[in-house]
C-alpha cells in the first residue's frame, strides 16, 4: 500500500519538533548569553524548510495521481480535473492552504537566515526564534485540527471537484501571491518583537527591517490585484472590488503595511516614531492572520460555523489571544525605553508622512468596524446584518484623496524642516502641468469630464508629475547614478499611486452598462458601441460542458471583436460558472457576460463599457514594480554603513 | 505664534479631522446597515417600510413569470408561515431556480396596489447544495426543527 500521505504526516510532526527548537533554544541562548544556542536556529530553520517541502511535494504529489484515500484530495479533486488544477487544487481549500501557509513562513524563514550573516548574532537568533513560534502555532494547528493527510477508508472511487471558481489562471497564483504577503509580514513582525526583546531600535535596525517589509507588501500589493482581476472576468458581475469580507480581509493588512512602510522610512532616516512602527508591525502581521482564518474558516460564512468544529474555532481564538496578546503585553512593559532621537517638525517630510500614516490608520479601522460588526452581530444575536458596499465608498473616498494630495506634498519637501516657499518653487509647473493634463485628458480620451473628475485627476497627475520631479530634481543635481534605488522605487509606486486613480477616477465615473433582452440576429448599442447576438452554441471542455454566445462588436460599422462568453457546467458536481467575454484595451474595455436563455432562443446579456479600467491593475502593478526596486537599495544590503547617504528615503 | 501655541492648534486640528471622519464613518454606517427578513416576518410588519433590506427565502414552485420582450421577472419567495410577491428586473443569478433558496436586496413597494418586495440585486450561491445560513434559519420551526413552506410540499412531490 502506499504510504506516502503518512511520510507527508511524519514530515508535519518533524517539521514541528524543529520549530519548537528554533523557537526556544535561540532566544534562551540571548537570554543566557550563550552563542552556541543561539547558532541553532539557522539549521533549525533550514531543516523545517526541508520537511515542509517534503510534505507539500507528496501532498501535490497524491493529488497528480488521485489518491482518493486521502480525505482532502477526494474532497477537493477529480480523476477529469487537468493537471493544472489538480496541482493548484493542493492549495484549494482549508488545511492545504494551511500547510501553503507554513511551507512559505519556512521559507521567508530560511531567506532571514540565509540574508542576515551581517546581522548581530542575537539579533538573528531572536528574530529566528519569534518566527519558529508563529510555526509552531501554525502546525500545531494543522496538525491538531486540520491535518492535510488524513486518510478515509474505504476509498472513493471518484473525487468531488474542486470549486469551479478556482478553476481558472487567476486563482492558480492570486492566493500564493496574498499568502506571501501575509506571511512576509511575520518577518517585520518578528524584528519588531526582537526590537522590545533587545531594546535596541535604531537607524540599522530600521535598515534590516525595511526591505523584508517592503518585500511582503510587494507580494501582497500583487496578491489583491490578481484576485480584483480575477474576480472581473470570472464572477460576470463585471465588477473589480465589491467590498466583500474576502477583500477586506486582505485590503486591511495591505492598508496597515503601507502605513508601516512609510514609518519605518522616517524610523531609519530621523529616529522617531520608533514605538510607533513596532505597534504597526504587529498591527500588520495580526491582520494578516485575521485575514488568513476569516478567509479559510468558513467565519464569514456564518459564525455557526465554528459550531460546527469547535475545536478549529478555539484553537484560533486562543492562537490569536496569545499573538496579539502576547506582542501587546510585551509592547507595553518594553516600548516606552525607545528614545526618540530628535523632533517632529510638521511642516517637513516626517510630518506628511505622519499625516500619511493617520489617514492609512483610519481607513484600516473603517473597513475593519465595516468587515467585522456583521460577525460582532451575529455571534451576540443582535440581528442579521451585512455592511452595504456604499459605506466603504462613502467613508474611502474622502480619507484616500488627502493622501494623494500628501504624496505631492511629501515628495516636494526635505526631512526636518521643510519650507513653504522651496516647496512652491519646486512643486509649481507640477501643479500647472497637472491641472493642465487634468482637464484635457478626460475630453480628447472620453469626451467629456465634470469637475469632481477634473479635480481627482489633478491629484492623480500631480502625483505622477511630482514623482516625476523629484527624481529630476535630485538627478539634475548630483545624477541619476547618485540616487538610491529606493528612491526609485518610491517615485515608480507614487507614479503607481496616480495610474490607480486614474483609473478608478475614470471606470467608476463613466462605465455604462446594460442587461438587455436578445434574440439571435438582434443588435444593441453602448456607449456608440454596437453589440450584436449570433446565437449560441454548445461545446465539450475537458470537464465541463459550456454554452458559449458569439456577440460581435463594431464601432462605426467597423467590426472590432467577436466575443465569446461562456456559462459552463462543470460535470462532476453540476455547479455553474460564467467566463465573460472581454475586448481588453488601455484606455477601454468592452465586456459581454451571458445570462439566462429566455424564450424564443433570446438571451439575457449583460454589457459594459469600462473606460480606463486597466489602470486600475495597472497602477497596482507600478506599485508592486517600485517595491521591487527599493529591495535592491545598496544600504539594505551593507546595513553596517549607517550614517551613509542622507536625503533619500 | 509660540511654538507651544502651534502644537496647541496642531492638536486642536488633528482632533477635529478625527473627530470628523468618525462623524462620518458612522452616518454611512447606519444608513448601510443591511438587515436580513423571512418573508413572514416582512408579513407580520417587521420589515422597515423605508429602508432597504435583503430578504430571504425559497423561489415557490410555479411562481416565476418572465415578461415577454423585457427583463421583468417575477417570483414569490417563500418560508414556512408565508410568502412575499418578488419583482426584478435583469439577469438572475446562475443557481436562480424554482425550490432554490435565495436572497434579494431592495426595498418594500407596491405593485398594482399589491404589497410586493421591489429587488435591486438577486443573490444565489454557486453552489447546488448550499443555501445561505439566513435562509436555512428562515427555514425551521420556532423548536427549531426544518420545515418546508405548504406550497412547496405539494408541487415537489
Amino acid at each position: 500500500m502506499n504510504m506516502l500521505p503518512e511520510l507527508g504526516h511524519f514530515a508535519l510532526c518533524i517539521a514541528l519538533s524543529l520549530a519548537i527548537i528554533q523557537a526556544s533554544i535561540p532566544v534562551a541562548g540571548v537570554l543566557t548569553n550563550r552563542p552556541l544556542w543561539m547558532r541553532a536556529a539557522r539549521p533549525a530553520a533550514i531543516g523545517q524548510f526541508g520537511f515542509l517541502l517534503l510534505a507539500f511535494l507528496i501532498l501535490t504529489y497524491s493529488f497528480i495521481v488521485s489518491d482518493f484515500s486521502v480525505s482532502y484530495v477526494a474532497h477537493n479533486s477529480n480523476t477529469s480535473l487537468p493537471l493544472q488544477y489538480r496541482i493548484s487544487a493542493v492549495w484549494g481549500a482549508h488545511e492545504g492552504s494551511l500547510l501553503l501557509w507554513v511551507l512559505m513562513l519556512a521559507g521567508w524563514t530560511l531567506a532571514v537566515a540565509v540574508f542576515s550573516k551581517a546581522l548581530p548574532r542575537d539579533m538573528t537568533a531572536t528574530v529566528l526564534s519569534v518566527m519558529g513560534m508563529v510555526s509552531i502555532g501554525f502546525l500545531l494547528f494543522m496538525l491538531l485540527t486540520s491535518n492535510p493527510f488524513d486518510r478515509q477508508f474505504p476509498a472513493p472511487a471518484e473525487g468531488r471537484d474542486l470549486n469551479p471558481l478556482l478553476q481558472d489562471f487567476g486563482l492558480v497564483i492570486h492566493p500564493p501571491m496574498l499568502y506571501m504577503g501575509y506571511v512576509g509580514f511575520s518577518v517585520a513582525f518578528a524584528f519588531a518583537i526582537a526590537a522590545l526583546i533587545s531594546g535596541r531600535l535604531d537607524t540599522a535596525w530600521a535598515r534590516w527591517t525595511r526591505p523584508w517589509t517592503t518585500s511582503a507588501w510587494m507580494f501582497l500589493t500583487l496578491g489583491i490585484m490578481l484576485g480584483s482581476w480575477w474576480a472581473y472576468h470570472e464572477l460576470g458581475w463585471g465588477g473589480w472590488w465589491f467590498w466583500d469580507p474576502v477583500e477586506n480581509a486582505s485590503f486591511m493588512p495591505w492598508l496597515v503595511g503601507t502605513a508601516l512602510i512609510h514609518s519605518l522610512a522616517v524610523t531609519e532616516k530621523r529616529g522617531i516614531f520608533k514605538s510607533w512602527t513596532v505597534l504597526l508591525a504587529i498591527t500588520a502581521f495580526s491582520l494578516s492572520l485575521l485575514g488568513t482564518f476569516l478567509v479559510r474558516s468558513g467565519v464569514l460564512v456564518s459564525v455557526h460555523a465554528f459550531a460546527t468544529d469547535p475545536a478549529r474555532g478555539v484553537f484560533i481564538l486562543a492562537f490569536f489571544a496569545v499573538v496579539v496578546g502576547g506582542s501587546l503585553v510585551l509592547y507595553a512593559w518594553r516600548a516606552p525605553r525607545f528614545k526618540a532621537e530628535g523632533k517632529a517638525g510638521f511642516f517637513s517630510r516626517e510630518g506628511f508622512l505622519l499625516l500619511n500614516n493617520i489617514f492609512l490608520v483610519v481607513a484600516a479601522t473603517a473597513v475593519f468596524v465595516g468587515t467585522l460588526y456583521p460577525l460582532l452581530a451575529d455571534a451576540l444575536a443582535l440581528g442579521k446584518l451585512s455592511v452595504g458596499a456604499p459605506y466603504f465608498n462613502t467613508v474611502f473616498v474622502p480619507l484616500t484623496l488627502p493622501l494623494v494630495l500628501l504624496v505631492i506634498g511629501a515628495a516636494s519637501l526635505n526631512w526636518k524642516r521643510g519650507n513653504a516657499t522651496t516647496m512652491w518653487q519646486r512643486l509649481r509647473w507640477v501643479a500647472v502641468l497637472a491641472v493642465l493634463t487634468a482637464i484635457v485628458f478626460p475630453f480628447i480620451l472620453i469626451g467629456q469630464s465634470s469637475l469632481i473628475v477634473a479635480a481627482a485627476l489633478m491629484l492623480a497627475f500631480g502625483a505622477i508629475y511630482s514623482a516625476m520631479e523629484e527624481i529630476y530634481r535630485r538627478g539634475s543635481r548630483r545624477g541619476y547614478r547618485k540616487i538610491p534605488l529606493a528612491s526609485w522605487g518610491m517615485s515608480m509606486a507614487h507614479i503607481g499611486l496616480g495610474v490607480f486613480v486614474i483609473g478608478v477616477t475614470l471606470v467608476s465615473t463613466y462605465s455604462a452598462e446594460s442587461d438587455v433582452r436578445l434574440a439571435p440576429g438582434d443588435s444593441t448599442e453602448l456607449s456608440g458601441f454596437s453589440f450584436r447576438f449570433d446565437g449560441i452554441s454548445h461545446e465539450a471542455g475537458p470537464n465541463y460542458d459550456s454554452t458559449v454566445g458569439k456577440v460581435t462588436l463594431s464601432h462605426e460599422n467597423k467590426v472590432l471583436a467577436v466575443l465569446r462568453p461562456e456559462k459552463r457546467i462543470y460535470r462532476a458536481m453540476g455547479n455553474s460558472m460564467t467566463e465573460a467575454g472581454v475586448l481588453p484595451r488601455l484606455h477601454r474595455d468592452l465586456y459581454v457576460s451571458l445570462g439566462e436563455p429566455l424564450s424564443n432562443g433570446a438571451w439575457s446579456l449583460r454589457l459594459y463599457y469600462r473606460p480606463f479600467m486597466r489602470f486600475v491593475w495597472l497602477g497596482a502593478i507600478f506599485m508592486a514594480l517600485g517595491g521591487l526596486i527599493a529591495i535592491f537599495d545598496k544600504r539594505y544590503r551593507h546595513p553596517k554603513l549607517i550614517h551613509a547617504q542622507t536625503g533619500s528615503v | 505664534m509660540t511654538p507651544r501655541r502651534r502644537r496647541m492648534l496642531l492638536i486642536a486640528f488633528l482632533l477635529l479631522g478625527l473627530s470628523a471622519a468618525t462623524a462620518l464613518v458612522l452616518k454611512a454606517f447606519e444608513q448601510n446597515l443591511l438587515y436580513f427578513y423571512s418573508p413572514s416576518q416582512v408579513a407580520a410588519g417587521e420589515a422597515p417600510t423605508d429602508q432597504r433590506f435583503r430578504l430571504g427565502g425559497l423561489v415557490e414552485f410555479g411562481s416565476v413569470k418572465r415578461t415577454d420582450g423585457n427583463l421583468d421577472v417575477q417570483f414569490t419567495l417563500a418560508d414556512c408561515e408565508g410568502s412575499m410577491p418578488v419583482i426584478f428586473s435583469g439577469i438572475l443569478p446562475d443557481l436562480f431556480r424554482e425550490g432554490q433558496g435565495i436572497v434579494a436586496y431592495g426595498r418594500l413597494g407596491t405593485v398594482a396596489t399589491e404589497k410586493a418586495f421591489i429587488a435591486d440585486e438577486v443573490l444565489a450561491k454557486h453552489d447546488e447544495t448550499y443555501m445561505s445560513p439566513e435562509v436555512a434559519d428562515a427555514m425551521k420551526n420556532a423548536d427549531g426543527t426544518k420545515c418546508m413552506p405548504p406550497g412547496m410540499l405539494q408541487s415537489a412531490s
